[in-house]
């Protein structure tokens, strides 16, 4: 029984992995019809299998589904780091962080929207275009002096979210008096917490959710991001426990009693389903090859290869770092609020900086600078680590989850030693290889150097 | 020599110098530098020559002086500002974008001339797809004027030294840049890739109407195509002059060879 699940587990995880070459290979054809058909295709094979019921259970049980819907938040959440860290070179502990943020802001924003109150969609909607538009405003404007300090920067950024922040919630306050009516109570629900409203309502909180961690990530990356390397890790896993800690006392130090502090937040609607998931999975890999396949990835590359001789090839690391930092933060949002509203409870316990290692290991496991290898790696990750623990159940009993951290470890030890370069190294599939550039015909002499020519 | 030059000189060193706590690494370093020169720099290890460049192109912050290029100052801008103002640089030990093809080591010595931004590349428009066909051709050009072509998409750190040594002047090169500082360019280098090298400044400084400041430990490439030489010891200049006028110059050979090496020689 234990055997055949492991065998399972592994059968599972080949799936998987021919799943998504497939669908980077559908992704990156160049005929657009078979792109479009591959993709619904994709959609499709996984959405049969949550729903097609044969003898009583679906084809995916619900353990499955849970772990596929994990891994496609685990999959954002870990492109993101793989950009700060793989393709960057910043080592950074703050992506659990961000993903703590996009949960709990998307989930709140959905949780009012159902107990009829609109003010978390406007107050976080309003500070997450507002906020964007005045931190790249302020951002332009000190661009115009040179040699402006770090920190003086960063006051300008602080007072301007700050006042965003008031803005919003004011017009949070003033608006919602009108809208609120229209909601009902989660007893009976109003016009706009039914069908289509409320999964308008669920993309926007993501979507809005995502911003919110990145506008974060700016804030803190600004003072952070000048530190060294090694320094800045250590700094982000500060921001970690930050984060943690006041999710722990969101109803006591923070005015969120819907937070419900360290027992947790309930009664989030659980609106992720496999199209959300897949949806934002596949947003978020697209946008992630197309910046590094182009000039700025490129820049992004630069920094993490030699900071020094960038410096010199004209590239403002400063502002390289920055961006590299923000869109990962935006994934971990992105992929926080779509495994909330999977889960419909958070724990700050999920959040806490111990787990908060496990995008840093899928990373690594996966290899750094390879996306395939982060993709790979998330869903392989999950299900060896489910699998692993459904077979020391059977020979541990009640120990059986302290023994899998015993043994999932050395397993990762093991891959290091036998593979440093992690899974698949440097390998991309399909839809995430760089584009080919063809060899050009020489229209200039070419300068003859050997001496006696 | 050149005829005196009454424009304004590309770059123009005055009262530079740089403590690193007690240490005094340049002191009282002065330079001018009229357009189209090759100008030497040298003088013995630790003598303060690549910290000179390291102010000149905004890795270091001068504890004294100014810097002016092209007629503005440049001391305290950052090292990318300079850079796109107009100063190349390379580095005494090869700083390659080591495990990036060829042509991407270039194209992002491109990139503040890519002509399109991040938005334009997360939606892959029209936009994108024109400015990265033109940029990477221009790239292709590019090296195929080095004869690099053929290695485009090598990874860098696996080329031979000579090569490396070339795609690094090459993606200074691509920078744009009206000055190149070269930091022992030769390091390393046997004499047949020193003869290539020399033919090679030559050839660049020609064709992309270059103004060459280098460092050199290679007396035989400093004498053969430096115009003028200037050089420094314990962060003094010691003397400046002609490569005949250096070669005869007592200071010069007691800082290398010691006192009393002049009567020597």
């Amino acid at each position: 029984m234990e055997l055949g699940f492991l065998v399972g587990s592994i059968v599972k995880i080949g799936a998987i992995l021919a799943y998504l070459y497939g669908l980077l290979w559908v992704l990156g054809h160049k005929k657009w019809w078979v792109k479009i058909v591959g993709i619904a295709a994709a959609f499709t094979v996984i959405q049969l299998g949550l729903t097609v019921v044969i003898g009583g259970n679906t084809l995916l049980n619900d353990f499955d589904s849970g772990l596929l819907f994990q891994a496609a938040s685990m999959t954002m959440v870990a492109l993101g780091l793989n950009l700060i860290y793989g393709f960057n070179g910043q080592f950074s502990l703050g992506q659990w962080g961000f993903y703590g943020i996009g949960a709990y802001a998307a989930a709140d924003v959905t949780f009012r929207w159902t107990h009829g109150d609109s003010r978390g969609l406007i107050v976080l909607g309003v500070g997450a275009i507002l906020g964007g538009l005045v931190l790249l405003g302020i951002n332009k404007w000190l661009s115009r002096y040179r040699g402006v300090p770090v920190m003086s920067a960063f006051a300008f950024y602080l007072v301007g979210s700050i006042l965003v922040g008031i803005v919003a919630v004011g017009i949070g306050n003033a608006v919602d008096p009108s809208i609120a009516p229209l909601l009902g109570s989660q007893a009976e629900p109003g016009p706009l917490t039914q069908g289509a409203w409320m999964q308008i309502v669920y993309f926007l909180a993501v979507i809005f959710a995502g911003v919110f961690a990145a506008e974060i990530s700016f804030l803190l990356g600004i003072p952070v991001l000048s530190l060294g390397s090694d320094y800045f890790g250590i700094a982000t896993l500060g921001f970690t426990i930050v984060v943690n800690t006041l999710m722990v006392n969101s109803d006591t130090i923070l005015p969120f009693p819907e937070m419900k502090g360290g027992r947790g937040m309930i009664g989030i609607p659980k609106l992720t389903t496999w199209f959300w998931a897949f949806f934002f999975m596949v947003l978020v890999i697209i946008i992630m090859r197309n910046i590094i396949h182009s000039s700025t990835g490129r820049t992004i590359l630069s920094v993490r290869e030699d900071e020094t001789a960038a410096k010199a090839m004209g590239i403002d690391i400063a502002n390289t770092k920055l961006l590299a930092f923000v869109i990962g933060s935006l994934f971990a949002g992105i992929g926080g609020g779509v495994y909330a509203h999977y889960i419909g409870f958070l724990s700050p316990k999920t959040f806490d900086f111990l787990p908060g290692f496990n995008p840093m290991i899928i990373v690594v496991f996966g290899g750094l600078g390879s996306m395939t290898g982060t993709i790979a790696a998330s869903f392989a990750w999950i299900f060896f680590l489910e699998g692993m623990l459904r077979v020391l159940l059977s020979q541990f009993g009640t120990d059986a989850p302290t023994w899998r951290f015993v043994l999932y470890p050395i397993a990762i030890l093991l891959l290091m030693l036998l593979k440093p370069q992690g899974l698949l190294g440097k390998v991309e599939w399909g839809f995430l290889k760089a584009p080919i550039v063809k060899a050009r015909e020489i229209f200039s002499k070419p300068v003859e150097t050997t001496s006696g020519q | 020599m050149n005829t005196p030059n009454t424009s304004t000189p590309v770059l123009e060193v005055t009262g530079l110098t740089k403590y690193f706590g007690g240490l005094r690494a340049v002191n009282d370093f002065n330079m001018t530098i009229h357009k189209g020169e090759l100008v030497g720099l040298i003088g013995p290890n630790g003598a303060g020559k690549t910290t000179a460049f390291n102010m000149i192109t905004g890795l270091y912050y001068p504890s004294k002086g100014e810097i002016l290029f092209e007629g503005e100052s440049v001391v305290g801008l950052q090292p990318f500002e300079i850079t796109r103002m107009g100063i190349g640089r390379t580095f005494q030990n090869i700083r390659l974008f080591s495990n990036l093809t060829v042509l991407d080591n270039v194209r992002i010595a491109y990139h503040p001339h890519s002509g399109y931004g991040l938005i334009d590349g997360i939606f892959r428009n029209s936009k994108y797809s024109a400015k990265e066909k033109e940029l990477t051709e221009k790239t292709q050009d590019f090296l195929s004027i080095f004869n690099l072509n053929r290695f485009e998409s090598e990874i860098a750190k696996n080329l031979p030294y000579g090569q490396q040594r070339r795609l690094e002047i090459a993606r200074a090169l691509a920078c744009n840049p009206h000055l190149l500082l070269l930091d022992e360019p030769a390091a390393g280098m046997n004499p047949k890739e020193i003869t290539e090298l020399m033919e090679l400044i030559h050839f660049i400084r020609d064709k992309f109407g270059l103004t060459i400041l280098l460092i050199e430990h290679q007396m035989r490439l400093v004498m053969d195509i430096c115009e003028r030489i200037t050089v420094l010891d314990f962060g003094e200049v010691i003397a400046r002059g002609t490569p005949v006028e250096i070669q005869n110059n007592t200071q010069v050979i007691e800082a290398y060879l010691g006192k009393g090496a002049a009567n020597v020689a």
